[in-house]
């Protein structure tokens, strides 16, 4: 039987089904899947840590779950004591957790702390065919790896520290190609073709799928831009992103902490270039094709992320945005309401006040690296406050080992600690009410980035560039 | 877990599309290490000014719908982040039911873990629901899988082991530790296959 990348990884792991007597359970019932790979953080954990402490049970597999401080951790000066006490009582309790039940922590002072979704794969945790979850949404991250990997909340947290497996009804597969080529390829990023997607399927256009991306420029990106696109995955309402193992995703594990070594690698490489695809005539729920041909640098002017336009646009009448749906419409004015943005204005004439680049969407080296690129010899504006926060401590060491922390200093942007900062604005990274940014995270919600602050979503270049002059600019006129 | 079984109650309509868990409750507050408490937190920025006022065009503040117990909304409700902060905060603040054209795969899946029921319709019957008098009851039964109002009956499809699960108040947990062996075989069975080595 011809299968998708996603069911060859989902039979693999399938243990059960609710009742293995029942007809076409596959489409009626759950199924219980084992858990490869689990990685915890702080916010939505303690209270399944305490659920298991009441009623006596242990964590199954301690070691295949790996913790981390990210969420509300302070991206200052890290010596320093932590001022907020209900943050200090969350990262305490995770210590206490993952020594009480002997999990491995990578703690604010560790080399390796950094956002979930950038740890996993730096260290080799992520590996293709496996099944990931993390109690976080953007664990489709991952996917890039050729991983089923999906967000879950606190109680199936507890549900996999106990059992180490998770009850799922089986998602549908859905495949988006990304065909033609990009006019620049410099300019026109991952984060440019994740949003175009996103506007084309909306916030619900993956509900109840899989996404495969795939194509020949998928096939160019690399790991680090792969990961922004299945990071975003979970914007258009799927359960996972996914892109089939290449010979650029072996390349990245070789050689990292966790990743299988010596034979074992060999055969992880075997098996991944053998098995890990999906079949010619495999059958997929919904098939949507992307041109990038005429893509442009993506904006989002609203407060989901399929409110985007291009950079050359003009912000959209409501009814243009509706395109006749009463409750789109209604949406849209209340964005743009909330936003402060009149429908005409052009997206190059909007002054931001804030620039944010980092997040587990854009904040690896290559991003930084690529942003740094727009930023060198220039100095940013003085009505901005630009702001730099690693995904982890590997990416800042690294960056800092070829000069990207001085290019950014130089140019007046902040050079931060690792952690999930002003993408959610859990710590003191926000925004001040009707503060406007230019942001690399991925959530423009209302009140996202702190209450009463206005996201604007953006790559790593447009974002450095809104820095440097103080407004949107279209970045291909830069590169 | 908190058992369903049958509620009846008058609605709160909540008129807007892709609501996110952001806004039902927003990251200020997961920072709590506890399941409970979070009910003045639900909406919190519709709900409140800055300076912690009341909105008055809000309608959890207005008085006609205080003490509902079921909550009717519109397409994708609950999408973005995973928190089930957000179906903490639901609960805590009193509505044991969700009914909606359409939620987020997540907040579903979350909401019967702590037994709060989400309830897919028809986009007509919520229009008809967004209808009907503002003291109407509406009556919403697990067991028969119906949405009641008047003369009117809506049914609703509902995994039968999720349903199982919420009728009976059952721990997920505890029953999947039954099938403890067939897990331990699997681990046998593939404990040397490359992606599943022990890692640390």
């Amino acid at each position: 039987m011809q299968k998708t990348l996603f069911e060859k990884i989902w039979d693999q792991h399938k243990i059960a089904n609710v009742d293995d007597n029942e007809a076409n359970h596959d489409e009626l019932g759950q199924s219980l899947i084992y858990i490869d790979r689990h990685l915890i953080h702080e916010v939505t954990s303690p209270q399944a840590f305490q659920s298991l402490r009441e009623r006596g049970r242990k964590v199954r597999r301690p070691d295949l779950t790996i913790a981390t401080l990210d969420h509300n951790i302070p991206t200052t000066n890290r010596s320093l004591p932590i001022a907020d006490q209900t943050s200090k009582t969350q990262i305490e309790t995770l210590r206490k957790n993952c020594k009480e039940f002997g999990i491995s922590l990578f703690d604010i002072y560790s080399p390796y702390q950094g956002i979930v979704h950038v740890i996993g794969p730096e260290l080799g945790f992520t590996l293709p065919g496996t099944t990931i979850v993390c109690g976080d949404s953007h664990t489709s991250t991952h996917g890039a790896f050729g991983a089923f990997a999906f967000g879950i909340g606190t109680s199936d947290v507890e549900h996999v520290l106990t059992t180490q497996c998770i009850w799922m009804i089986k998602p549908k597969s859905f495949l988006v190609n990304i065909e033609g080529k990009r006019k620049n390829p410099h300019a026109i990023t991952s984060k440019d073709i994740i949003l175009s997607i996103i506007r084309k399927i909306g916030t619900s256009g993956g509900a109840g799928t899989v996404i495969e991306y795939r194509g020949k420029i998928i096939s160019e990106l690399s790991m680090e831009q792969r990961m922004t696109i299945c990071n975003m995955s979970i914007e258009a309402g799927a359960r996972a992103g996914l892109i089939a193992p290449d010979e650029t995703t072996l390349n990245y594990l070789i050689g990292r902490k966790y990743a299988p070594k010596g034979n074992d690698l060999d055969t992880l490489f075997e098996y991944s270039r053998n098995y890990l695809t999906s079949d010619p005539n495999a059958h997929f729920h919904r098939v949507e094709t992307l041109k990038v041909d005429q893509i442009a640098p993506q904006v989002s002017w609203g407060t989901n992320p399929s409110m985007v336009c291009d950079v050359t646009d003009t912000i959209p009448y409501p009814d243009e945005f509706a395109n006749g749906d009463e409750n789109e419409r209604k949406l849209a004015i209340r964005a743009l309401h909330y936003m402060n943005l009149q429908p005409g204005t052009p997206i190059i004439d909007i002054k931001i006040d804030r620039v944010f680049i980092g997040s587990c969407t854009n904040s690896r080296v290559e991003d930084l690296w690529e942003a740094s690129l727009v930023v060198r010899g220039r100095k940013k504006s003085p009505y901005v406050r630009a702001m730099v926060v690693p995904g982890s401590q590997q990416v800042k060491m690294e960056a800092e080992k070829i000069g990207l922390d001085r290019i950014f200093k130089e140019a007046g942007f902040e050079w931060r600690e690792s952690g999930c900062s002003m993408c959610l604005g859990m710590n003191s990274d926000i925004l001040s009410p009707g503060e406007r940014c230019a942001s690399t995270s991925n959530r423009n919600f209302e009140g996202r980035q702190g209450s009463g602050g206005r996201t604007h979503l953006v790559s790593p270049i447009m974002a450095a560039a809104a820095a440097i002059e103080g407004h949107f600019v279209d970045v291909r006129e830069w590169i | 877990m908190n058992a369903f079984k049958t509620i009846k109650s008058r609605i709160t309509p909540l008129d807007i599309i892709n609501v996110d868990t952001d806004q039902i409750i927003p990251k200020q507050f997961l920072r709590l290490i506890q399941k409970s408490g979070y009910s003045d937190y639900l909406f919190y920025d519709w709900r409140f000014n800055q300076n912690g006022d009341p909105k008055k065009d809000f309608v959890l503040n207005n008085p006609l719908y205080s003490n509902r117990m079921i909550l009717v909304t519109k397409e994708n409700f609950g999408c973005g982040s995973s928190r089930e902060h957000a179906v903490w905060a639901l609960l805590d603040y009193g509505f044991r039911v969700i009914l909606a054209p359409s939620f987020a795969d997540i907040f579903y899946t979350n909401c019967f873990k702590t037994g709060l029921l989400p309830v897919v319709l028809e986009k007509e019957e919520i229009h008809h629901l967004f209808n009907i008098g503002i003291n109407d009851y509406v009556e919403v039964s697990l067991i028969s899988q119906t949405v009641s109002i008047d003369n009117r009956v809506m049914n609703f499809q509902i995994d039968p082991m999720k349903k199982k699960m919420l009728l009976e108040g059952i721990d997920e947990i505890a029953y999947t530790l039954q099938m403890e062996k067939r897990i331990t075989d699997y681990e046998k069975k593939n404990e040397n296959t490359c992606t599943r080595i022990n890692i640390i």
